[in-house]
């Protein structure tokens, strides 16, 4: 039996910080503290009863909305840059198109005007069970058990779920970023460190209250990318239930060094399956040398879905993100990578 | 002055389209009266049971709380259903919110909280803590259609299963060609713009002003007054504008009913307002479960039908609709059986929501057709034409009108049809299989009562009155057309004034009745006002129109003239003046003819023709053309009118595609209750679509000449993208939505 009622009001203090320190310094005094930048997830969680944070801190008025070069060729994107700022930089768009495709390919223009690089990074799950308080999630209430475990669950994970969560990452920015092998700089009451992307997010484990692997007070100050050799073989592919704004049943960020026919470097990142973005670089490395054909890319498929299972009304998503591997690859290879603008499959 | 903007057929944009584009249009929770009160509803989060214990104290103690209401306090009512039953009331017994400790269905509102602020009283609603004992939730049609009955009671005697004819067991049994198949469409959930919300100015002398998102403010008003047991002058409903509504809006909502009892309780005025969540545990379009028998002959001809569907509704309530008769009626067809039962279900009582009936009972219909030309090895189109009727075998009633062939060939050429290879999977795109497929759609034309007055001045300037609701369709635009025209007048001098139940009577805004009887209701209005002129411009000296007939008459530059000579005439404010009237009013009253129904009927029609194309490895859908061709009688404004079918037919793709109420059948509680997760078609979703209207001349579906369109859009649309869909992959799919995931398990192997 569900008891709905007594929950906490919605009152919430304030902040707006002026430094980077102020806003270490405020979260890190109050663990129900939540920062604000873009707000297009926290303050829908908010009205939804899902989140109540005692505390808001608002950090857009902090300097973090540049995106500089780097010495190697890479670039450091800044955490309140916001999405269509990072899709339609130049610079992003020539050396890594596959995370602007992968940032158009995720939600509406307002949506991307509004939400920022940090914030993409900890928006959370859809699953149904979270968004609604009347009802169970290890996630949103830890202990209460997971609803969407023999509920409905058909948008939910094929890999790394466990007994007691089965949510998925929704992002998109995020399997571009994983694929590239991005690092994320966090800036806490310890100082700086820097977090390599696919350790930020984690899979739910024994605590699928916790999203990654960032410690209280903790903020995402930047996003850095090293040069890279993939601009010209890559592709997004995203498959949802309708041809815009949804979330992925499934998503591929591919990316190709291939030299003569044969695969230098592969990334394979997938979305829509995993509590996290997935990726497996020991996987990707058995392919070095290999020929980049659509026979090898259904064995690169065979090999990151080994251990998938469904959970029943998601157990579609299994040959789905096969069929979706070996494509988003072939577009890779071919130089065709999917064009988000346009809806038809390359 | 005469023009081309008075006439039938002028695409006039909305007059009221920058009212609303400028956001100056007010909905119902949009007015205000200072001091006024706000209300939250809290709803059950069980689908079926009972509260043991309610505790409000918190709640009661917050700041600014004024009052919480639940089964234990709520202010006294009627006690008889009959009070509760509005126009649109199904058989059974009408949720009356508060009553008692019973759940019926998880979202039921078990609480009211009133508060100085809107933040208040949801805040104070999160206090409200609640035991329960539950009982099992029955909310999967597939499950408990085993326990289907036919209902007792029958909403409408239209709504019964017609007497079966033939024998067509024996001709199913007979025919070389058959079909036996099932089909499964999951519930939609209404979500028009505009969220249910009422506000209730309560004036000093006690008198209710009511703003409710209704399709009918007399109904809302009648509602209100039997329940509270209020004298009908005392309460006055408005429903100026209404941000859509589609039958979501005909029955009165349980905000109505909190807005008022709270104002009358508290002496205040009050406004409740719902959510997106809430808008998902009301009316809604029920899962259906649909057997379709059908078979053929060698040539073509329809031998047999039998359709037997199965519908959910409450536990409360047995919400009917036409699903099945539709198919004794749209082909020719001598042994015809059908049957129609519901299930109870621990979910609200579902509703009408756009072509109720018609809207689901096609989507069987029209995929069996299909099939069963693929059985004969025939055009899918050709088969329809093949067993084109002409009169209504169900009653053996003549048709008033049937242009439907005329839509098979209209639609088929601007479609390019001819060019369709039969075989599925034959026609590809690069990486992606085409699929071309059709459907037909029948929707009643019916005329519903409905009175207006029309009021001309000196000045060429016309008042237009009545109860009628403009939901979105554009009926203040095409009543100021038509009083335009039948006055002489440009529609720019027309005042419109409509959506207020102190109006002459109208019935409930759906049916899609409204432009053919409240139309029709404003041309009698004007005929009116051109009686009562010609007999005061006969009592004038010497007057020029001594010897007329109201049928020669016409208005000319503000003058009464004959028609086919105007220089005979008088202007109408020497008319007016000279009886010493300021202004000369007219009222117009419509009803059906009985004894016409005896031996007419009229409905709407349609050709739908959809192109898809889905990517081969993936399964991907897009569909890049339809095609509607539409006969529904007379097109007073192509531009509204287009309007009309378009958001029928991407209401059909939703349909088709992707709208599914997603229920947790553990709990009965719907999950996807909001629009990130419940899914209707974004804009990259529709493509091109046009529309055709082949124009009837049609004076017995209404004194006007209209049929109506509000419905008539959505009809067939998705068993023609099911076709498509077939014809593309070479698989039928009869589960409703046709998601990715369906489509891609049954792509043709590699």
């Amino acid at each position: 039996m569900r008891h709905p009622g007594g929950r906490r009001v919605r009152h919430f203090s304030y902040t707006r910080a002026e430094t980077l320190g102020h806003a270490v310094a405020a979260l890190a005094a109050n663990p129900q503290a939540r920062v604000l930048a873009g707000g297009t997830n926290l303050i829908d969680l908010m009205k939804y009863d899902v989140e109540h944070p005692g505390a808001i801190v608002d950090i857009n008025r902090l300097p973090l909305r540049d995106i500089e070069e780097l010495p190697n060729g890479g670039l450091r994107i800044g955490a309140l840059v916001s999405n269509s700022a990072v899709a339609y930089d130049p610079r992003v768009a020539e050396r890594y198109p596959l995370l602007a495709s992968a940032i158009l390919a995720g939600a509406s223009p307002q949506l991307r005007n509004a939400a920022t690089t940090g914030g993409n990074l900890l928006q959370r799950t859809r699953c149904y069970y979270f968004y609604d308080p009347a009802t169970p999630c290890n996630k949103r209430e830890p202990g209460s058990g997971c609803g969407a475990i023999g509920g409905v669950n058909r948008i939910h994970a094929i890999l790394g779920a466990s007994e007691h969560c089965i949510a998925v990452h929704p992002s998109d920015m995020c399997v571009a970023l994983a694929a590239l092998s991005a690092t994320v700089e966090v800036e806490g009451p310890d100082g700086r460190r820097d977090i390599p992307f696919t350790d930020f997010h984690r899979l739910p484990g024994d605590h699928p209250e916790r999203d990654n692997t960032m410690h209280q007070g903790e903020i995402v100050t930047a996003i850095r990318l090293e040069g890279n050799h993939f601009a010209h073989h890559h592709s997004y592919l995203k498959l949802r239930d309708r041809l815009s704004y949804a979330f992925a049943l499934i998503s591929v960020a591919a990316a190709l060094d291939v030299k003569d026919g044969q695969i230098v470097d592969m990334r394979v990142a997938l979305g829509g399956v995993a509590h996290k973005p997935w990726r497996d670089t020991l996987a990707e490395a058995e392919f070095a040398g290999q020929p980049a054909t659509r026979e090898t890319f259904a064995t690169v498929a065979d090999r990151l879905l080994a251990g998938a299972q469904g959970q029943g009304d998601n157990d579609f998503k299994v040959p789905m993100a096969h069929k979706a591997i070996v494509r988003a690859l072939s577009q890779a290879a071919a130089g065709t990578p999917q064009i988000q603008a346009e809806k038809h499959v390359r | 002055m005469l023009n081309e903007k008075n006439i039938f057929g002028f695409p006039l944009p909305r007059i009221d389209g920058p009212l609303k584009t400028t956001g100056t249009a007010p909905y119902a929770a949009e007015y205000h009266d200072p001091g006024m009160l706000f209300g939250h509803a809290f709803y059950a989060t069980i689908a079926s049971g009972r509260i043991v214990s309610i505790d409000t104290a918190k709640a009661e103690a917050y700041p600014g709380v004024v009052k919480v209401y639940t089964h234990k306090n709520r202010p006294d009512t009627a006690s008889s259903d009959d009070a509760w039953k509005d126009e649109v009331a199904v058989p059974g017994h009408p949720l009356r919110p508060l009553e008692n400790d019973r759940i019926l269905y998880d979202g039921q509102p078990i609480a009211l909280v009133i508060a100085e602020s809107f933040e208040a009283a949801r805040d104070a609603a999160d206090l409200i803590q609640v035991a329960y004992e539950a009982d099992e939730p029955h909310t999967n049609i597939e499950v408990e259609k085993a326990k289907s009955y036919v209902p007792p009671e029958a909403r409408k005697e239209a709504f019964l299963p017609t007497d079966p004819r033939g024998d067509a067991e024996g001709a199913y049994e007979a025919a070389p060609f058959k079909i036996d198949a099932e089909y499964v469409q999951e519930g939609e959930h209404h979500n028009p713009m505009e969220l249910f919300g009422t506000t209730v100015i309560r004036g000093e002398d006690g008198y209710l002003t009511v703003h409710d998102k209704t399709q009918g403010s007399q109904n809302s008003h009648d509602y209100v007054c039997g329940i509270f047991k209020l004298k009908p002058e005392t309460v006055r409903v408005v429903n100026a504008y209404v941000g859509g509504a589609f039958g979501s809006g005909l029955r009165p909502k349980h905000q109505l009913f909190f807005a008022v009892m709270a104002s009358l309780d508290l002496k205040r005025s009050v406004r409740v307002e719902m959510s997106r969540r809430e808008m998902f545990y009301l009316t809604w379009r029920p899962a259906t479960v649909q057997r379709m028998q059908v078979a053929a002959d060698a040539e073509g001809r329809l031998m047999s039908v039998r359709h037997h569907a199965v519908q959910a509704t409450s536990l409360y309530e047995d919400y009917q609709e036409n699903v099945v008769n539709w198919s004794g009626l749209a082909y020719k067809c001598d042994n015809v059986k059908l049957s129609y039962e519901l299930a109870k279900t621990t979910l609200s009582t579902p509703g009408d929501m756009r072509a109720p009936g018609a809207a689901t009972g096609f989507l069987a219909l029209e995929s069996a057709i299909d099939e069963l030309a693929y059985k004969v090895g025939m055009d899918p189109l050709e088969f329809r034409v093949k067993n084109f009727v002409t009169y209504d075998q169900n009653d053996d009633l003549k048709l008033t009108s049937k242009a439907l062939d005329a839509c098979y060939r209209e639609g088929a050429k601007r479609f390019g049809w001819s060019k369709r290879s039969q075989e599925p999977g034959s026609m590809r795109d690069g990486h992606d299989l085409v699929g071309w497929g059709t459907a037909t759609g029948v929707w009643e034309a019916t005329l519903s009562p409905a009175e207006a007055k029309v009021r001309l001045f000196p000045d060429g300037k016309i008042t237009v009155m009545a109860a009628a609701s403009d939901i979105g369709t554009g009926t203040y635009t095409i009543l100021a057309q038509i009083a335009a025209q039948n006055l002489g007048q440009t529609a720019d001098r027309v005042s419109v004034l409509i959506g207020d139940s102190t109006m002459p009577k109208t019935a409930v805004e759906g049916g899609s009745w409204t432009a053919a009887s409240s139309g029709s209701a404003v041309q009698a209005g004007c005929l009116e006002v051109k009686k009562t002129l010609l007999s005061l411009a006969q009592k004038m000296e010497n007057s020029p129109l001594a010897g007329a007939e109201v049928e020669d008459l016409a208005i000319r530059d503000n003058r009464l003239v004959l028609d086919k000579n105007d220089q005979m005439g008088l202007a109408i404010a020497d008319i007016l003046g000279s009886n010493g009237m300021s202004s000369v009013e007219g009222h117009g009253k419509i009803a059906p003819d009985e004894e016409q129904a005896k031996e007419w009927v009229s409905y709407t029609h349609s050709a739908i023709f959809v192109e898809v194309k889905i990517d081969a490895e993936l399964g991907v859908p897009r569909v890049t053309k339809i095609v509607s061709a539409i006969a529904a009688g007379k097109i007073i404004n192509p531009k509204t009118a287009r309007s009309q079918i378009l958001g029928g037919v991407v209401m059909g793709l939703g349909m088709a595609m992707q709208e599914e109420g997603m229920i947790d059948h553990r709990t009965g509680r719907i999950m996807n209750h909001n629009l990130a997760e419940y899914h209707i078609p974004a804009h990259a979703d529709v493509q091109d679509i046009e529309v055709i209207f082949v124009e009837e001349e049609d004076d017995k579906a209404s004194p006007i000449g209209v049929k109506g369109l509000g419905e008539i859009g959505i009809v067939g649309v998705g068993a023609a993208v099911a076709n498509a869909i077939f014809h593309a992959t070479g698989t039928r799919h009869r589960h409703f939505p046709i998601t990715i995931d369906k489509i891609m398990e049954g792509l043709p192997a590699r």
